[in-house]
């Protein structure tokens, strides 16, 4: 049933929507977008990908458990709030470095925990609409 | 503006209660997102209206100048998104399974199914 | 003070080893602490008759609740009978029990109230003599129930915990009034305050709450039906606490305020007509009784009666006879109970029909039974005979309707001698029965009736020491000087003495008759014992039946009554509040303010309307997904216009993946029905409107009064040199409040794993679910 004008659209729409999420991600902070909106656009291309394709093959498109995205997004924002109490502040006091990276920036706590969001929100989003479509492949079966 | 977004405010607010007390689960999901809708503007309204002019710091300079929209109830409402995305979700799930396990779409058969003193 | 009655609590806990250890011994072990209360009892006698003995410890920093002790006439008598009869009815215990395993327990039980009991009427002070009230309550309720395993046994228990517990919150709330009104709360100091306190216009509902409390404690009309229920205890708990001492609380507690609160009109209207009706009713049910236990039961009901009589009467005299009768009473009730315990002990039955000729084989219960007996029914040379005469003579002196009172006081009195020859003669006397198992009870069952038998002649003998006693006491409940002169012999005849050879006459004239009575009493049995009880029954059963029936009418488990009640309950509220405090009212320049909507926004508030309708009217899964789709991307619009870029972008993606979900799961779902009647849909609709109205009219009141909002100024300020970021959204999010959004997206990772848990994990694949397959591929 899957019609070969999404697949080919999904080919080339998928690469773009990735980059577009990273961008949301990395100028969120100074513009609109950031780790929620930025991950739901992840999602939505991985998502997309799923529908023209299977869900098998953006499980492995994703090449991680998308639980394994929750917990490594839960934990870079945990991590993120160390440095500030090692710097006697409290947890999760932002903290930056001078360091200017090309295209990313100010290397900061702050774009850690944004990441951890986006970790998180594409994980969770994908662990939802992932088991519906299976769940619904397998009713067809 | 205001007031008509008041208007509209009340609208859904009535119109996502009274899909909530329909005894079809779909029509209380859909309830659900309405009340979601809802209560996100309302949020967005009380802290009144400035066209155009979104939180974000000029370049070079050290704050916004007013009139700007205020970044408080916009950053409790983005999160509220996100929440009442993953609160809908569950929402379809559960409904789905309901459905699975007593065939049908009305609530009142989804409570007698649970209660095996009212399946007279 | 404090001592005696810790000691009682204290040793309570140690009890149950002790019986462990010394099971046959532990009875009498227990029975050393009230003797030795008893002893120290005497030994203050004299400073307890003169100024009275008096200990104040603050236990608490509210003002008016200390725990105070004071030791006057009232408090001796009534102490010396507890810890007296206590020590008695411990050793009677350790024989009844017979080394029995729980034994400990009954023991424990009876120390805790006896210290209880002893605290009661020790306190001085109107809050901790209710502490003291409610932990009677409490191990009575444990007593009756001693036999738990048995459903009769938990319902006597439960019936009498609930009679006097609620009796005693009625108490708590009038001893409350009291110490309002007249702003003491010690019970010494109360009696200067009677004129406050009788003056005051709470003095008649005081009246009436003290009267719920004695009433219910004391047995009296209508609450006298519990009293013969608690016969379900072991007899030492029958006759320790439902004669001698519990069911005196509410006698001693009228008897101990009378002073504040007595010798006014409402005051004897109101125990007089109680105690009277009491004492009749009590008087008659127990001639109906063919249990020893409920007999007596029912007789002490009758004696209750009498007792809160004499105290409405008020006057010298029937103060006096009041001491005099609370005496003798605890002493030959006591041991007319401990005699029936006995024989049930030694031959298995209580049943008075199968009980005859006892005398031969029981010499040592015969003489007591005969000395209660005689005690009763108000033998000369006895204590019981002093009382009766003071009874009569309160009543010929009462100054009111003398012969009505009279006439119904000989009435109950005679009631008391049929009971005393039922007691007697009718099983220890004539042909003597055989018994299977007949065992002829120790010297530990005889010890404690023989004792209060003979007490009650020694009393008969010595008129002064009983004068001393009783006039102490009649002294705290009258209120003034009291001086009793009693004789061992009446030296003269008295209409009194006339009365009371009367009242044994005609007893002995029913007693013969008895048979010839009993339709009679059937039919009385049926109305009066019935009533009250039957009422308590309904109460207590309809109770549970009217939770069930509110909690199925609040708890349906249908989601859309839960809504109703929330929507409904929310709009009531605010209905009131407006109605009763008034609120604002729709603000006027609501044209100037709707002037400045522009075209396009005109456009999309009509869009989302229009969107909202078809929701409300879509009658295939796609419309209403369609219709969501075009409300939710109209607020994303809203959200653009309004400076609100990320929740657009947000709102947008969303909506997005929101299509994509539905349409996962609603097309498994069949098309839309219309399920609910057309009364149902406009009533719904009238709610949700006004609901929807009410809302809509909150906005504009609130928009029309002027924002001030520092946060908004200090995040705006703070952005870019605390946080570093331009986007002043974003930087709320990941920095100024990252702990709030930390929380938000553990969330989401927990709803994550509960809609996989959902769609995957279901009975019957048990572990082998499709879910291991797809990790497994990563």
């Amino acid at each position: 049933m899957t019609s070969i004008i999404l697949v080919v659209a999904t080919r080339l729409i998928f690469p773009l929507m990735l980059m577009f999420s990273l961008f949301l991600l990395l100028r969120g902070h100074d513009a609109p977008g950031g780790g929620f909106v930025g991950g739901l656009m992840a999602a939505s291309a991985f998502a997309l990908f799923a529908f023209a394709t299977s869900v098998t093959r953006a499980r492995d498109a994703l090449r991680r458990s998308t639980f394994r995205l929750i917990g490594v997004g839960l934990l870079f924002a945990f991590i993120s709030g160390l440095p500030g109490l090692f710097a006697g502040s409290p947890f999760l006091t932002a903290m930056w470095t001078s360091a200017e990276v090309p295209v990313i920036g100010k290397l900061s706590s702050v774009l850690l925990f944004d990441t951890g969001v986006l970790l998180v929100v594409v994980g969770v989003t994908l662990t939802i609409v992932f088991a519906m479509a299976e769940a619904d492949e397998e009713e067809e079966e | 503006m205001e007031v008509a977004l008041a208007i509209v405010i009340g609208a859904l607010y009535a119109a996502g209660l009274y899909m909530m007390l329909r005894r079809s689960m779909v029509k209380l999901i859909a309830g659900l997102v309405l009340l979601g809708y809802a209560s996100n503007l309302l949020i967005f309204v009380v802290s009144r209206l400035t066209r155009a002019s979104p939180p974000l710091v000029p370049e070079g300079a050290h704050s916004v100048a007013e009139p700007f929209a205020d970044p408080v109830p916009q950053a409790l409402i983005l999160t509220a998104i996100v929440i009442g995305f993953g609160l809908q979700a569950f929402a379809l799930v559960l409904v789905r399974r309901a459905f699975q396990a007593v065939n049908s779409d009305d609530l009142d058969q989804v409570t007698a199914s649970d209660r095996p003193d009212l399946q007279a | 003070m404090l001592n005696a009655v810790l000691a009682g609590f204290v040793l309570a806990f140690a009890a149950p080893q002790v019986a462990r250890h010394l099971p046959r011994q532990a009875g009498t072990i227990a029975a050393l602490l009230p003797a030795g209360i008893f002893v120290w009892l005497l030994n203050q006698a004299e400073m307890a008759l003169g100024p009275g003995v008096v200990e104040r410890w603050p236990w608490s920093p509210l003002p008016g609740v200390t725990l105070s002790f004071h030791l006057d006439g009232l408090s001796l008598l009534m102490a010396l009978i507890i810890s007296g009869v206590g020590a008695l009815i411990l050793i009677y215990a350790g024989a009844y029990m017979q080394g029995q395993a729980q034994a400990g327990r009954l023991y424990a039980l009876l120390l805790a109230f006896m210290a209880s009991m002893l605290g009661l009427v020790l306190a001085d002070n109107l809050i901790a003599l209710f502490i003291f009230w409610e932990l009677t309550s409490i191990t009575s309720f444990l007593l009756i129930g001693w036999h738990y395993q048995e459903e009769r046994s938990r319902a006597a228990a439960l019936q009498a915990l609930i009679v006097t517990g609620g009796g005693g919150l009625a108490l708590l709330a009038g001893l409350v009034l009291i110490g309002l009104v007249s702003g003491t709360w010690e019970i010494a100091g109360l009696a200067a305050q009677a004129g406050t306190l009788q003056d005051s216009g709470l003095y008649l509902p005081i009246l009436l709450l003290l009267w719920l409390g004695a009433a219910s404690k004391s047995a009296q009309f209508p609450f006298h039906f519990w009293l013969p229920g608690a016969m379900v205890a072991p007899t030492p708990v029958s006759a320790y606490l439902h004669s001698a001492t519990m069911v005196k609380a509410g006698v001693y507690l009228l008897a101990r305020l009378s002073p504040a609160l007595g010798g006014t009109q409402e005051w004897s209207l109101l125990f007089m007509v109680t105690g009277l009706v009491t004492l009749l009713l009590g008087g008659w049910l127990s001639l109906k009784q063919d249990d020893m236990k409920r007999m007596l039961a029912y007789s002490t009901v009758s004696s209750l009666g009498l007792l809160v009589t004499l105290l409405g009467l008020g006057t010298k005299l029937a103060a006096e006879a009041a001491a005099l009768y609370l005496l003798a009473h605890a002493l030959f009730k006591g041991a007319l109970f401990m005699v029936a315990g006995a024989i049930d002990h030694a031959s298995g039955t209580r049943d008075l029909r199968r009980l005859r000729g006892l005398a031969g084989a029981l010499p040592t219960g015969a003489l007591a039974a005969g000395l209660a007996g005689l005690s009763m029914a108000g033998i000369p040379l006895l204590a019981g005979f002093a009382a009766k005469e003071f009874i009569y003579e309160a009543a010929l002196f009462s100054g009111g309707s003398v012969w009505l009172l009279t006439l119904l006081l000989l009435a109950g009195n005679v009631a008391f001698v049929v009971v005393a020859q039922q007691m007697t003669l009718r099983i220890f006397s004539g042909a003597s029965l055989r018994f299977e198992h007949f065992h002829a009870p120790g010297v530990g069952l005889w010890a404690g009736p023989l004792v209060l038998g003979a007490l009650g002649l020694a009393l008969g003998l010595l008129p002064e020491v009983t004068a001393t006693l009783a006039g102490a006491a009649a002294r705290a409940i009258y209120g003034a000087p009291v001086t009793i002169h009693l004789f061992v012999l009446p030296d003269s005849v008295t209409p009194m003495l006339l009365l009371s050879a009367l009242t044994i006459v005609a007893g002995i004239l029913l007693y013969r008759r008895r048979t010839k009575l009993e339709p009679w009493l059937n039919w009385l049995d049926q109305g009066a014992r019935l009533g009250p009880e039957n009422a308590f029954r309904r109460l207590v059963g309809g109770l549970p039946r009217f939770a069930e029936r509110v909690t199925d009418m609040q708890q349906n488990g249908r989601l859309r009554s839960y809504v109703m009640w929330v929507v409904g309950a929310w709009l009531l509220l605010l209905a009131l509040t407006w109605l009763l405090r008034g609120g604002p009212g729709v603000p006027s320049d609501l044209l100037a303010r709707l002037a400045d909507l522009r075209f396009h926004e005109l456009v999309l508030v009509v869009v989302i309307l229009a969107g909202l309708a078809s929701v409300m009217q879509a009658n295939t899964l796609l419309t209403l997904i369609v219709s969501l789709g075009v409300v939710g991307f109209g607020t994303a619009i809203v959200f653009i216009l309004f400076g609100a870029p990320d929740l657009a972008m947000t709102q947008f993606s969303i909506e997005t993946l929101g299509v994509i979900l539905f349409v996962l799961v609603l097309y498994r779902l069949p098309g839309m029905v219309r399920l609910s009647p057309r009364r149902t849909v406009l009533r719904d609709s009238v709610v949700t409107g006004l609901a929807g109205a009410v809302v809509t009219l909150m906005i504009l009141v609130i928009t029309d009064v002027p924002l001030v909002s520092p946060l908004k100024t200090w995040f705006a300020d703070a952005s870019e040199p605390l946080g570093h970021g331009h986007n002043v959204v974003n930087v709320i999010l990941v920095d100024f409040r990252g702990f709030d959004t930390m929380g938000e997206i553990t969330v989401l990772g927990i709803a994550a794993i509960g809609i996989f848990a959902l769609l995957k994990l279901r009975p019957g694949r048990g572990g082998e679910s499709k879910a291991g397959d797809g990790e497994g591929r990563t």
